[in-house]
């Protein structure tokens, strides 16, 4: 018989707050993220405004920040929502002598983690030093001079995309299975879905799994916006992200990073931790279609959320709430559309499908794993999240998107999904732990 | 890996010893080095000016009509992903949309891909023009980059550096639809995408799964990464082929370079069902993190390594004496090998003195993401031969390296061989595939 795998612990670093009771009070309240590009200055570019994580203080979370000073903002960000989830679910941080009846050989780790920013400023320079404009072709001596003497070993190395898992695994003493994956904006579904698997096999007692991704920088900006995946509604950021809206113009570019503890239920059990859910089915597909679309009929995500179903055997019939990838953009809200009404059938539009984004933003790799939570919360409370900013239906899109209200309900079972470019699909599937 | 057996029935690499993996295996039986100074750009400036470089290829030739347009949107690392994918596929009998449309054997829906992959760097060359135009007083203005810089970047460019594109061109060119990943954990990434493909099988997901790596770092800003961390040589620039000198004393760092390998998995019974070839089991896969505040490297006992080694062999239900070879991640970098030699012997005792040690990138180059992939490949083409080749540049042993490192080629029935990885930042990984019979 398979472990069962329980969630036990939350911890997040959001545009909506930096611990999870601050966002989930910011989700009820429907307040927004969104506001003025502040990372660098964005203000001539298509789009000058973004979801970005304020005020956050890395010392807040660690007795040695100087272990952490050269990450990059996803590393950094997934360093407090690490120690958020280990102190809720009992796991000890930075000592040598763990006393949470954990064994580090089986505490692994899985984030959908994304690379960080470039090394503006040099490596801006040293383009600008070793491009020859009249030859049209670039000198690598000149530019290897700048580079050489303004590049700093460590920042660069910090931008590799495992390294945010290599700085939990020098918080927590870590020695279980731990991969780091970056499957766009399905990753961190996929860390979860994957993470779960883990456990599921026995190959490790508890993971520390999520998400952590900042594309806020002049790069991650340029391309969205040469993809024109981006909203532009410069003169309202806080009403841009409207996901299943007629006037829907883009996704909203966020940052974070979301972590949860998932368990063994024996070991928890064991341990005595509260458990706040229970993830029963996971589905991963893609799409296999093209590079820059979606396909027209949903087929990968259509699979996922079949095999997310099956795999938790369970009927859609027994899902009470969608957590969809929603970004606001005109192809990904249409197709998941489409795809919930292939799966869902007659239930399609009574069963509630929101969207958090409208709020948070797209946190690219660590979105699925922050949506995730607010999964978790939903299921707690009874309450299910709104769509906000959903001022002008689409008539194409007819399903319950839970609009601009949160809604009282019975909420056992939710569907968490997270589609990404290239035709990446990821479902996961919670319930409420009995 | 409970529920079924996965065995290896293709494989495919393009390296810097030729565009198939049968090129690769022939070169590293002869000793071949594939490592050479840099054509890609000029290194001048560069502490290391040597990389392993794929020879000439066309893109164009692998793939089908349809998606000849979309070869623009490939960087070189997807480039030499799709290469080795195609000819996996082939050497395992597959039938893909790519391959001939007309004769698919495949169950798209129940095919995986698992790719390792690196952060892939962007090409300095394309973007410059950009650049240029956005200099005020001799600087770099990010005003003038968002009025007029960013309008001359291609509009797709993003999709050219996203990880995971490798797997999605693949997976669109020969229509997998089945669990799709792609693992980001540097060196180590080529092994846990392979135990994740695996898994996936094991658990029913899927039927048959591409796997492995692909990475291409000879571009300017990894190599300078690689220099400014300390891990290349900059001592050899002038004797490319005794360079790279892996557990050797005189080893002064790794040299880096391009390459893609990718194998395919197979559950054992449809295998079985459709007659093909099975070149090995994979029959253990062990990971574990290394815990060193110093990222870039090994910590100084492996102990990450060493934990990776026996879970592995413990998922095998193997002793350490039974296993014939072993190819360790061996990078040349002097403290990296020290550490590495440490956990072999700390995990193996008695046996670590006797078993075959063979590292191979004083010939392949530490090819990043697609390294341990190459390893696997190479495991199995030597349990195959029944041969084990010479280990090259390790000339005189570094002190405190008790493994025994293969000088001379040699005849061997290998039963069991491991492979092991590690990445700067801590993951490991080891595999054990046992020859079939």
């Amino acid at each position: 018989m398979a472990e069962r795998v329980v969630i036990t612990g939350m911890g997040i670093v959001c545009p909506l707050g930096n611990d999870v009771q601050t966002l989930w009070q910011a989700i009820l309240a429907g307040k927004s993220g969104v506001a003025k590009t502040t990372v660098f200055d964005a203000s001539t570019f298509p789009t000058t405004f973004d979801a970005e994580v304020k005020d956050y203080d890395l010392a807040e979370y660690t007795k040695n920040p100087k272990l952490h000073k050269d990450s990059n903002r996803g590393s950094a960000f997934v360093v407090g929502a690490a120690v958020q989830a280990c102190r809720q679910a009992g796991i000890d941080v930075e000592t040598t002598e763990p006393a949470d009846g954990i064994d580090r050989g089986r505490l692994g780790i899985y984030l959908g983690a994304g690379e960080g920013s470039v090394d503006n400023d040099v490596f801006f320079a040293a383009i600008v030093e070793g491009w020859d404009t009249e030859k049209n072709e670039m000198d690598w001596g000149r530019w290897a001079k700048v580079a050489f003497a303004r590049m700093d070993a460590m920042r660069e190395l910090e931008q590799e995309p495992n390294m945010p898992a290599a700085h939990i695994a020098i918080l927590t003493g870590a020695r279980g299975p731990t991969r780091s994956c970056l499957t766009a904006c399905a990753a961190s579904t996929q860390a979860v879905g994957e993470a779960t698997m883990m456990i599921r096999r026995g190959d490790a007692d508890v993971m520390i799994a999520g998400g952590a991704h900042s594309m806020i920088h002049p790069l991650g900006l340029t391309g969205f916006n040469r993809l024109t995946a981006l909203s532009t509604r410069n003169d309202s950021p806080q009403t841009a992200s409207r996901p299943f809206t007629a006037s829907r113009d883009g996704f909203i570019l966020g940052e974070g990073a979301a972590v949860v503890i998932l368990e063994s239920l024996t070991s928890a059990r064991k341990r005595g931790v509260e458990i706040l859910s229970e993830v029963i089915g996971y589905g991963s597909s893609a799409d296999a279609f093209r590079v820059t679309d979606m396909h027209e009929e949903g087929r990968g995500a259509i699979q996922a959320m079949t095999a997310a179903l099956a795999d938790a055997g369970i009927s859609y019939k027994d899902v009470d709430y969608i957590n969809t990838h929603g970004t606001s953009t005109a192809e990904n809200d249409l197709i998941e559309t489409k795809a919930i009404k292939a799966v869902f059938k007659e239930e399609a539009k009574s069963t509630p499908a929101s969207s958090v984004k409208s709020m948070l933003g797209h946190l690219i790799g660590a979105a699925g794993a922050a949506e995730l939570i607010t999964c978790v919360l939903a299921i707690r409370d009874n309450i299910v999240p709104p769509t906000m900013n959903l001022i002008d239906p689409d008539p194409q899109l007819d399903l319950d998107y839970v609009p601009n209200e949160p809604r009282k309900m019975p909420v056992n079972v939710v569907m968490n999904e997270s589609f990404g470019f290239g035709g990446q699909n990821n479902v996961v599937i919670i319930r409420r732990f009995s | 890996m409970s529920s079924s057996r996965v065995v290896i029935t293709g494989f495919g690499a393009i390296t810097p010893l030729g565009l198939t993996a049968t090129d690769m295996w022939a070169a590293l039986c002869a000793g071949r080095v594939g490592i050479d100074r840099i054509s890609a750009f000029d290194p001048v400036g560069f502490d290391c000016q040597l990389a392993g470089q794929v020879p000439e290829y066309k893109i164009r030739d692998y793939v089908p009509k349809s998606h000849r347009k979309a070869t623009k949107l490939m960087s070189r690392d997807i480039e030499l992903a799709v290469v080795a994918a195609r000819e996996a596929f082939v050497h395992a009998g597959l039938v893909t949309k790519g391959i001939d449309p007309e004769n698919i054997n495949i169950n798209p829906e129940r095919t995986a891909i698992n790719v390792g992959a690196g952060l892939i760097s962007c090409d300095l060359v394309e973007l410059a023009p950009a650049v240029a135009a956005s200099i005020t007083d001799g600087k770099f203005d990010i005003h003038k980059w968002g009025k007029e810089g960013l309008e001359l970047v291609t509009p797709l460019w993003l999709l050219k550096y996203l990880p995971n594109m490798l797997a999605c061109h693949v997976g669109i060119i020969h229509d997998l639809q089945g669990p799709s990943n792609t693992i980001t954990c540097a060196e180590a990434a080529a092994h846990l995408a392979m135990a994740e493909a695996a898994q996936t099988i094991a658990r029913g997901s899927s039927d048959v799964a591409l796997a492995g790596g692909a990475e291409a770092k000879v571009n300017p800003i990894v190599m300078i990464r690689q220099c400014l961390l300390k891990r290349t040589t900059s001592e050899n620039n002038d004797a490319p082929t005794s360079a790279c000198r892996p557990f050797d004393a005189d080893a002064k760092g790794s040299v880096f370079g391009e390459a893609a390998g990718l194998v395919i998995l197979e559950d054992l019974d449809h295998a079985a069902r459709r007659g093909a070839k099975v070149y090995a089991e994979v029959v253990g896969f062990g990971q574990s993190n290394n815990i060193n505040p110093a990222y870039e490297h090994l910590e100084p006992d492996g102990k990450g390594i060493r934990i990776a080694i026996e879970k592995a062999l413990a998922e095998a239900r193997i002793g350490p004496e039974d296993l014939d070879l072993i190819i360790p991640h061996g990078t040349g970098i002097p403290a990296d090998d020290r550490a590495e030699a440490g956990a072999i012997e700390a995990a193996l005792g008695e046996a670590a003195a006797k078993i075959p040690v063979w590292p191979t990138k004083s010939m392949l180059s530490n090819t990043g993401a697609a390294a341990g992939a190459l390893d696997v490949v190479a495991a199995v083409c030597a349990m195959n031969d029944g041969k084990i080749p010479a280990a090259k540049n390790c000339d005189r042993k570094a002190e405190a390296c008790n493994l025994n490192i293969v000088n001379q080629p040699q005849e061997a029935n290998i039963r069991h061989a491991l492979c092991c990885s590690y990445s700067y930042g801590g993951q490991t990984a080891a595999v054990i595939l046992r020859k079939t019979d």
